[in-house]
């Protein structure tokens, strides 16, 4: 996905790199490298948000979209967007 | 003693928060038009599938095979490596540090996971975390002697930063006895780690 917004021109390399250093470096950041994808996915949120191309709370609810379509489809069927029940149609 | 599978909700998947936002973003960045999940599971694809050490092995084999080739993977390895078909997709430039009985080279990226992908394909997990990434510059003889390598004292170690500018390559020695191989057999003895520094090249069997 980093490498297709890059080659889109819409995320500099370098900028990449330092987003994510920064990410590993915080001081929250897990001494043993466990959160390494979490930092990915928070390095490319900021940047995102920072160039105003998605935000923060767009992704929150979308995300809650995916999790609630997750809940509502069988094990073992694909999961896809559309089987969303929406916010008010979760059954438990 | 049977379990009723037909029942659906018991059985309903439950996605983690981490899955749920990276599929958010898939989501939102492809209804813009600004990615296209296809082109990103050919991305994967390639790395995964089409790209790895086995690219960094023919470069060394060669290395090892041709003193023209050789001198100009020292001089610009970027061009060098290029005219073998192996593009870095960021346009990162590379340069290739070759290990001699009196130093070797090892290559951390010490900020994040900048790393050879060209030659190399993707980066083991072990190159991506904190102890390597720290441990590689402060200890590299104790990593090294780790991972099996170990350096008599008077070899110096030269320990290379990766950026997003610039990747590196090592070139390991030419194991003895390898006098009548082909590229194709060198090749063989050239491990993803030994082009990190992490090893040695391997002696034929």
């Amino acid at each position: 996905m980093v490498v297709q917004l890059n080659e889109q021109g819409l995320l500099d390399w370098s900028d990449w790199a330092e987003a994510l250093s920064a990410e590993l470096g915080s001081p929250g950041a897990a001494a043993d490298g466990s959160d390494y994808y979490e930092c990915w996915l928070a390095a490319l949120e900021k940047l995102l948000a920072a160039q105003g191309i998605v935000s923060g709370s767009q992704i929150g609810s979308v995300a809650e979209a995916w999790r609630r379509a997750a809940h509502a489809t069988p094990h073992g069927s694909p999961i896809l967007l559309e089987n969303d029940p929406g916010p008010d149609g979760e059954t438990q | 003693m049977t379990h009723d599978h037909d029942d659906g909700h018991d059985h309903d998947n439950h996605m983690d928060p981490m899955t749920a936002r990276v599929r958010a973003l898939e989501t939102l960045l492809s209804d813009k038009g600004l990615i296209d999940p296809a082109a990103i599971d050919a991305i994967v694809d390639t790395y995964q599938n089409k790209i790895g050490p086995r690219n960094g092995a023919r470069v060394v084999a060669r290395a090892w095979s041709e003193p023209d080739f050789c001198e100009w993977l020292k001089r610009d390895a970027t061009a060098a490596i290029a005219s073998m078909g192996f593009y870095g997709r960021q346009g990162e430039h590379m340069k290739a540090v070759f290990n001699t009985p009196q130093e070797h080279n090892l290559v951390v990226c010490t900020l994040c996971s900048c790393y050879p992908w060209s030659v190399l394909g993707l980066p083991p997990v072990w190159y991506k975390s904190p102890p390597y990434r720290s441990r590689a510059v402060m200890e590299p003889r104790s990593v090294l002697a780790e991972f099996g390598a170990h350096l008599p004292e008077d070899v110096r170690i030269r320990v290379w930063d990766s950026t997003a500018e610039l990747r590196y390559l090592v070139v390991p020695m030419r194991p003895e006895g390898t006098d009548g191989l082909t590229q194709e057999q060198l090749a063989d003895l050239v491990t993803r780690d030994s082009m990190i520094g992490t090893a040695f090249a391997e002696a034929p069997r």
